[in-house]
């Protein structure tokens, strides 16, 4: 980059730095005003320095050590203006605290760099805040996305986003959380609410729950890099490895599971040579760890996923190894929805009617009572008993049922194509 | 979006400095903790290579080396979310030379991969 670089490349370039650095910049900061908001406004003024001085001196040739040296200097200024307020406050306990805190701690800050980004992680995720604020925050600190990025991502207006940022921040300081790592005891179950905010933004990618795009890619990929990111934080986390496997080999369908006309392919449908085969090495050498390393449902799901991948046709598909699979992550995890892929994989693998047996003992299930798949799942076990008409109006429930207009028109197509069918068999049938 | 960057340069007549190594390890695994990082490698000389050639109606197969001064070295495979961003991960990798291999002279070639967004999704 040099001086003569048009405003606009240069203001790219200084959002290429952000991106990258803007996680560790403000992990490292926050160690320091131990305060996350106060750690993303420094962080924040760094960059907004660098978009004045950059156009004009152009990018410097260390762009992250330099927006670091900027945000620590402000950090600095910062805490001896408090350093200062509270001296007068006469609180000394505090005062000392401050500057045992602070001093030693500003040389040495990329020595703690991957600490510091864990800490980050974990607070973003903390269990006071609501999921929609841990999504948000995370996107936001770890992520380095902008609120309007954020809200086209969750179809939500730019100042709803914004507003959820402002509120997280704002009760992770009501509620005195302090930048530290989760304790020992406390560990699996705030590494578990990392995970699930990580998986929930990949799946609102990859299912997109509303609007009219089948997927939304994007997502996707802000949530591989945040589980890619974790991996490499937590390298003998098992079931890092196994969200990382589930989500590269789901994510090397992406690109199959639209149609040129943006609608809808349904697994067994897709064209398995626009699978995208480096995921798939990647996330079979990510199983590969999490099953060595023990695994858990992620892995479990990962390993399901991978039955997928590794068959070049559909009909090469492993259906009895993943019906195991669903055995065991039924008694792991009995969610309806875990046990309605049960039956799915049972009725696949050679025995629809004990699958369709799995499917109606769920339809009393509350949670499932608008969950337009379980219609959908009927439907196809009734089709493979010739069912036509039952199987048709399975899937027209399930057509009312789903908020996504592609899924909805897959669903009419099915049940257009069992009403022809059941019309044709009837004569013969009678 | 994916990035392919491609390091070309004169095969080397020794080789490259270790503290160079080092820092080249260093900052892929930088950019694979990073999640940006899918795929990196170095290739062997074009002398133990071939080159396979359709030109003026027929095939031909010719050992190398290849005639062209200048050889691709390695190749990254980046998943990013803009063009700065790969350029910014090629122009770190070509600062390490400059800094730790005086004399040297190459170029990196920062290639849009094609996806699914080069196409219109919708016809």
């Amino acid at each position: 980059m040099t001086a003569t670089d048009p405003p606009s490349a240069t203001h790219r370039a200084v959002e290429a730095v952000w991106r990258i650095e803007s996680a560790r910049l403000i992990a490292g900061l926050a160690r320091l005003v131990r305060d996350v908001g106060v750690a993303e406004e420094l962080a924040q003024d760094a960059l907004v320095i660098a978009l004045e001085q950059w156009p004009k001196t152009g990018v410097p040739v260390d762009p992250g050590p330099w927006l670091m040296a900027t945000a620590k200097h402000r950090a600095i200024d910062l805490l001896r203006r408090q350093e200062r307020f509270t001296a007068k406050l006469n609180l000394l306990g505090r005062d000392v605290e401050i500057r045992e805190n602070a001093e030693p701690d500003v040389d040495a800050l990329d020595d703690h760099i991957g600490d510091d980004l864990l800490r980050l992680i974990f607070t973003a995720a903390h269990p006071v805040l609501a999921t929609e604020a841990k999504v948000a925050l995370t996107l936001r600190l770890l992520g380095g996305l902008t609120t309007g990025e954020i809200a086209r991502g969750f179809l939500i207006p730019e100042t709803t986003a914004a507003q959820r940022i402002v509120r997280a921040k704002r009760t992770l300081a009501a509620a005195g959380v302090q930048f530290e790592m989760p304790t020992p005891s406390e560990m699996t179950e705030r590494l578990s609410s990392v995970l699930g905010i990580v998986y929930l933004i990949f799946n609102e990618g990859y299912s997109a729950t509303g609007g009219e795009d089948w997927t939304r890619p994007e997502l996707c990929q802000e949530a591989l890099r945040l589980g890619r990111i974790l991996a490499g934080l937590l390298p003998d986390e098992p079931e890092v490895h196994g969200l990382v496997a589930l989500m590269e080999i789901q994510a090397s369908r992406l690109h199959a599971r639209t149609d040129t006309a943006g609608h809808p392919v349904l697994l067994l449908d897709q064209d398995r040579r626009r699978w995208d085969r480096l995921l798939i090495r990647r996330g079979l050498a990510a199983l590969d760890r999490a099953e060595t390393l023990g695994g858990g449902v992620y892995t479990l799901q990962a390993a399901i996923a991978a039955c997928h991948a590794k068959a070049h046709r559909p009909e090469e598909t492993d259906w009895s190894r993943i019906a195991a699979l669903y055995e065991v992550l039924a008694f792991v995890q009995p969610s309806p929805v875990v046990l309605l892929n049960r039956a799915v994989a049972v009725g696949m693998a050679g025995d629809p009617a004990r699958g369709l047996e799995l499917a109606d003992a769920l339809v009393a299930e509350k949670v499932l009572k608008d969950y337009p798949q379980l219609p959908a799942v009927r439907g196809e076990l009734l089709a493979q008993f010739g069912n036509h008409a039952e199987a048709c109006g399975e899937f027209e429930r399930a057509a009312e049922l789903t908020g996504n207009e592609g899924e909805r028109s897959l669903f009419l197509k099915r049940a257009n194509a069992l009403r022809d069918e059941s019309g044709h068999r009837a004569p013969q049938q009678g | 979006m994916r990035y392919m960057t491609l390091l070309r340069a004169v095969q080397p007549n020794t080789p490259p400095p270790p503290e160079l190594m080092a820092a080249i390890m260093k900052l892929g695994e930088d950019a694979t903790n990073a999640g940006v990082l899918l795929d990196t490698a170095g290739l062997a000389p074009s002398a133990v290579g071939a080159q396979v050639s359709v030109a003026a109606g027929s095939l031909t197969v010719i050992d190398g080396p290849f005639a062209e001064a200048k050889e691709v070295i390695s190749y990254a495979l980046y998943e990013t979310r803009t063009k700065e961003e790969a350029v910014e991960w090629a122009t770190r990798f070509m600062k390490l030379h400059l800094d730790l291999w005086p004399g040297w002279e190459g170029e990196t070639e920062v290639r849009k991969v094609f996806g699914p967004e080069d196409f219109a999704p919708r016809s």
